[in-house]
C-alpha cells in the first residue's frame, strides 16, 4: 500500500484560523455541504437513511482507519470490531428484546459507557500491535477481531451467541424520537460532521503533526524527543473513539447486533472502504462507503437486469475495488484531485496564452 | 521508566545536578558494539569538555557512524557507559537524552518527506518541550512557531518553508537537516557528514553555520572533507576498526605519518588537503 508517498493535503499552515480554511473550501466543498443539508427535502425516506445515513456511518468507522493508516502509517483491522463491541455494550447495557441479559440502562449512561469502554478495548488493543509494523500490525488486529468475532458467536451468557441481540431502539429525548427518518438523519450528519472536523483539526495540531512524524520517520521522531509508542497508543485512542460512536449509531440503525456485524467480512470491508476512497483525506473514507453502499444496495438490481446471477453481486464489487486500485492507488479522492489539478493546469496555461496574446510558441 | 523514576527522585536529581557542573559534556567509558561476532565498536573510552568541537575521522566502517547510534541510544552499547554532563544516559531511551539536549543529524537526510519544512522544523521544537500530545492547534504567536520560523530563516530556507520536504532539493535537505539539530535548547550536537553531497558553495555556507554557533554549544562531526572537518574543530579523534587510535589537535593530525597512511591512504593525501 502507498501509505508513505500519500501527498496529504499538507500546505495549510498549523496555524490556520477556522474561517481562513472555509475560505480556501473549494465548490465541490459548499455544493456536497449543501446538498447534505437540505437532503431531507430532494430524498425518499430509503435514501435518507438506508443509503446516506448507513454510508455515513460505515465512513465514520472507516474514518477512524483512515487516520491512524493517513496521518500514522498504522493499518489496524480491529475498527470495525471496537464499533461492532460498542454497539453490543449498548445492547447489553440499555435496552433490548433479550430481557435476561440486558440492564436497561438509561441511553444517557448505556451510550456513554459503551464508548468509554469500547475506546478503551482500543487502545488497549492498539497498545499490544503498536510495537510491529505493517503486514505484522495487519495479523495481530485481524487476530483480535476474529478472536472477538468467534467470542461474540459462542458466548451465550454475556453476547448472546449466534442470535445476537434485537428489539434495540434509538432513544427519545429532548421530545424528539431520534429513531425517526429525519431525526437519525440529522443525527448521523451531525455526528459525521463532528469526526470530519475533529480529524481535520487535530491532523494540524501537534499531535496529528507528530503522528504523522511517526508515519514518515519513527526513528527521527525519537531522535527529536518523541516517544513514537507513546504516540501511536493515542492515535488507536482517538481512533477508536470515532469507530466507538459509529458502532452506537450502527446498532440504532441496524436496531439489532449478532456476531456478523462484526464479522472478519465486515473487517476487511472496512480496509475497502478506506483504500477505495482514498487514506490521503478524511472526506475519502466517506465517498468509499458510499460507494460500498451503492454498490451493495443496486449491483443486484443492475446484475438482474443485464440478465445474470444476482447473487454474483460481490463479483461486482470485487471488480471495482480491483480496477479504482489498479488505476489510483489513492483511491476515487485521488482521482478527483489529479483531474483538478489537470483542469487548473490546463486553467492556467489557458490564462498565460492568452496574456501573451495568442498562443503560438 | 527508569528515567522518569530518576528524575523524581530528589537525591538523584541534586547528584546530577552537582555532576552535570563539573562533568565533561560527553563520556564514554569502555564502550563497546556487537553485530553478532563482528565487533563495531571495541572499548572505545572518550571525553569531550562542554563547548569543545571535535572531529571523528576514518576509513568507512571504522565505527563513527555507529558510536553515535550509541551515544544517540539508537542501539543500546554491549557493553560500557556512557554519559552526558555528568548523568549516565545508558540506558536511556533517545528521545530522553534528546530532551537532555543533545542532538545529531543523519549521514542519509532523515526527514519528514509529507510535511512542509516549517512542520519538520516546528515538530523539532515540539519534541523538546511540553504539550507533545497536544490536540490544539498552536495560535499565529505561538512561541514555538516564531521559533522554528526563525530556525527556517537560519538555514536560508525560507522561501520554501510550506513546500513537501519530499520535493526539496538535495542540499536544502541537508539544510534542514542542521535546522532540526539546533532546535530547541541544544548542548552537544553530532553532525554525520553535514557535507556530504553539498556543492562548493553550500559547504561554504556549511562552515559558516558551524563555527558561528553559540560556544557554549559543543559538537562532534564526522566528515571526510577534511577541509571543512579541519577547520570547523579544535581536536580530532581518530578511528579504525571501531577502535580509537589517535588523538590530537588538528593540525598534528594533519601531518601525522600514521594517519596519512591509515586514513588518507598515500596517493589521497594532496586531495584531501586540496
Amino acid at each position: 500500500m502507498a501509505v508513505a508517498d500519500l501527498k496529504l493535503e499538507q500546505r495549510a499552515r498549523a496555524t490556520e484560523s477556522l474561517s481562513d480554511w472555509l475560505g480556501r473550501r473549494g465548490a465541490a466543498f459548499w455544493i456536497t455541504a449543501g446538498l447534505l443539508l437540505v437532503m431531507p427535502a430532494i430524498a425518499s425516506p430509503f435514501w435518507l437513511v438506508q443509503i446516506i445515513a448507513y454510508a455515513m456511518i460505515l465512513g465514520l468507522v472507516a474514518l477512524s482507519l483512515m487516520f491512524l493508516a493517513g496521518y500514522g502509517g498504522i493499518v489496524s483491522l480491529i475498527q470495525m470490531t471496537v464499533a461492532g463491541f460498542a454497539g453490543y455494550l449498548v445492547a447489553i447495557l440499555g435496552d433490548s428484546a433479550i430481557a435476561q441479559i440486558s440492564l436497561k440502562w438509561p441511553w444517557w449512561t448505556a451510550a456513554p459507557v459503551a464508548i468509554l469502554i469500547a475506546t478503551l478495548f482500543g487502545t488497549l488493543s492498539g497498545a499490544l500491535s503498536v510495537r510491529t509494523e505493517g503486514i505484522y500490525t495487519i495479523m495481530i488486529t485481524l487476530a483480535i477481531a476474529s478472536a472477538f468475532y468467534y467470542l461474540t458467536l459462542q458466548n451465550y451468557t454475556i453476547f448472546n451467541g449466534f442470535s445476537g441481540f434485537n428489539g434495540i431502539v434509538p432513544p427519545v429525548f429532548l421530545g424528539i424520537d431520534w429513531g425517526q427518518n429525519l431525526s437519525f438523519y440529522y443525527l448521523t450528519l451531525a455526528c459525521a460532521t463532528l469526526a470530519y472536523g475533529a480529524v481535520v483539526y487535530v491532523s494540524r495540531a501537534p499531535f496529528g503533526l507528530a503522528l504523522q512524524g511517526t508515519r514518515d520517520n519513527p526513528r527521527r521522531m525519537a531522535a527529536l524527543g518523541f516517544d513514537v509508542v507513546a504516540h501511536r497508543i493515542g492515535a488507536y485512542a482517538f481512533a477508536s473513539l470515532i469507530a466507538a460512536s459509529a458502532g452506537v449509531l450502527l446498532v440504532w440503525y441496524q436496531r439489532q447486533i449478532s456476531p456478523g456485524t462484526a464479522g472478519v467480512g465486515p473487517v476487511v470491508d472496512m480496509l475497502i472502504i478506506a483504500v477505495v476512497g482514498g487514506l490521503s483525506r478524511p472526506i475519502g473514507p466517506f465517498i468509499g462507503a458510499l460507494v460500498y453502499v451503492l454498490l451493495r444496495t443496486f449491483s443486484l438490481d443492475v446484475l438482474e437486469g443485464l440478465g445474470l446471477d444476482g447473487r454474483r453481486y460481490q463479483l461486482l464489487i470485487g471488480l471495482g475495488f480491483l480496477v479504482i486500485v489498479l488505476f489510483s492507488p489513492d483511491g476515487l479522492i485521488g482521482i478527483w484531485q489529479r483531474l483538478r489539478e489537470r483542469y487548473r493546469r490546463s486553467a492556467d496555461t489557458r490564462d498565460a496564452q492568452m496574456r501573451s496574446g495568442g498562443g503560438s510558441p | 521508566m527508569s528515567a522518569v523514576a530518576g528524575a523524581m527522585d530528589p537525591t538523584a536529581t541534586r547528584e546530577r545536578l552537582t555532576a552535570a557542573g563539573s562533568a565533561n559534556a560527553l563520556e564514554l567509558r569502555g564502550v563497546s558494539r556487537l553485530f553478532g561476532a563482528l565487533a563495531a565498536l571495541s572499548d572505545v573510552t572518550l571525553s569531550v569538555r562542554p563547548g569543545e568541537r571535535r572531529a571523528v575521522l576514518g576509513s568507512n566502517g571504522a565505527g563513527k557512524t555507529t558510536l553515535f547510534n550509541c551515544i544517540t541510544g539508537d542501539f543500546a552499547p554491549s557493553s560500557g557507559v556512557i554519559r552526558f554532563f555528568g548523568e549516565d544516559v545508558t540506558s536511556f531511551p533517545p528521545q530522553e537524552r534528546i530532551r537532555r539536549g543533545l542532538r545529531r543529524t543523519y549521514q542519509i537526510s532523515s526527514l519528514f518527506a509529507g510535511l512542509s519544512v516549517l512542520d519538520n522544523v516546528y515538530l523539532a521544537c515540539r519534541g523538546v518541550s511540553r504539550n507533545r500530545f497536544s490536540m490544539i492547534r498552536p495560535r499565529r504567536d505561538d512561541a514555538l512557531v516564531h521559533a522554528a520560523e526563525r530556525l527556517v530563516e537560519a538555514v536560508h530556507l525560507s522561501p520554501v518553508r510550506d513546500r513537501l520536504v519530499g520535493e526539496l532539493a538535495y542540499g536544502q535537505q541537508r539544510q534542514l537537516e542542521i535546522a532540526l539539530a539546533l532546535s530547541g535548547a541544544p548542548r552537544f550536537i553530532l553532525f554525520d557528514e553535514p557535507a556530504a553531497g553539498l556543492s562548493p558553495t553550500e559547504r561554504r555556507d556549511l562552515v559558516h553555520i558551524l563555527t558561528s554557533l553559540p560556544s557554549h554549544i559543543g559538537y562532534i562531526i564526522i566528515e571526510h572533507d577534511m577541509d571543512v572537518a579541519l577547520r570547523v574543530v579544535e581536536s580530532v579523534t581518530m578511528m579504525h576498526n571501531g577502535r580509537i587510535f589517535k588523538e590530537g589537535r588538528p593540525e598534528d593530525i594533519e601531518t601525522d605519518p600514521e594517519v596519512q597512511e591509515l586514513y588518507l591512504g598515500g596517493g589521497h593525501a594532496g586531495g584531501g588537503h586540496g
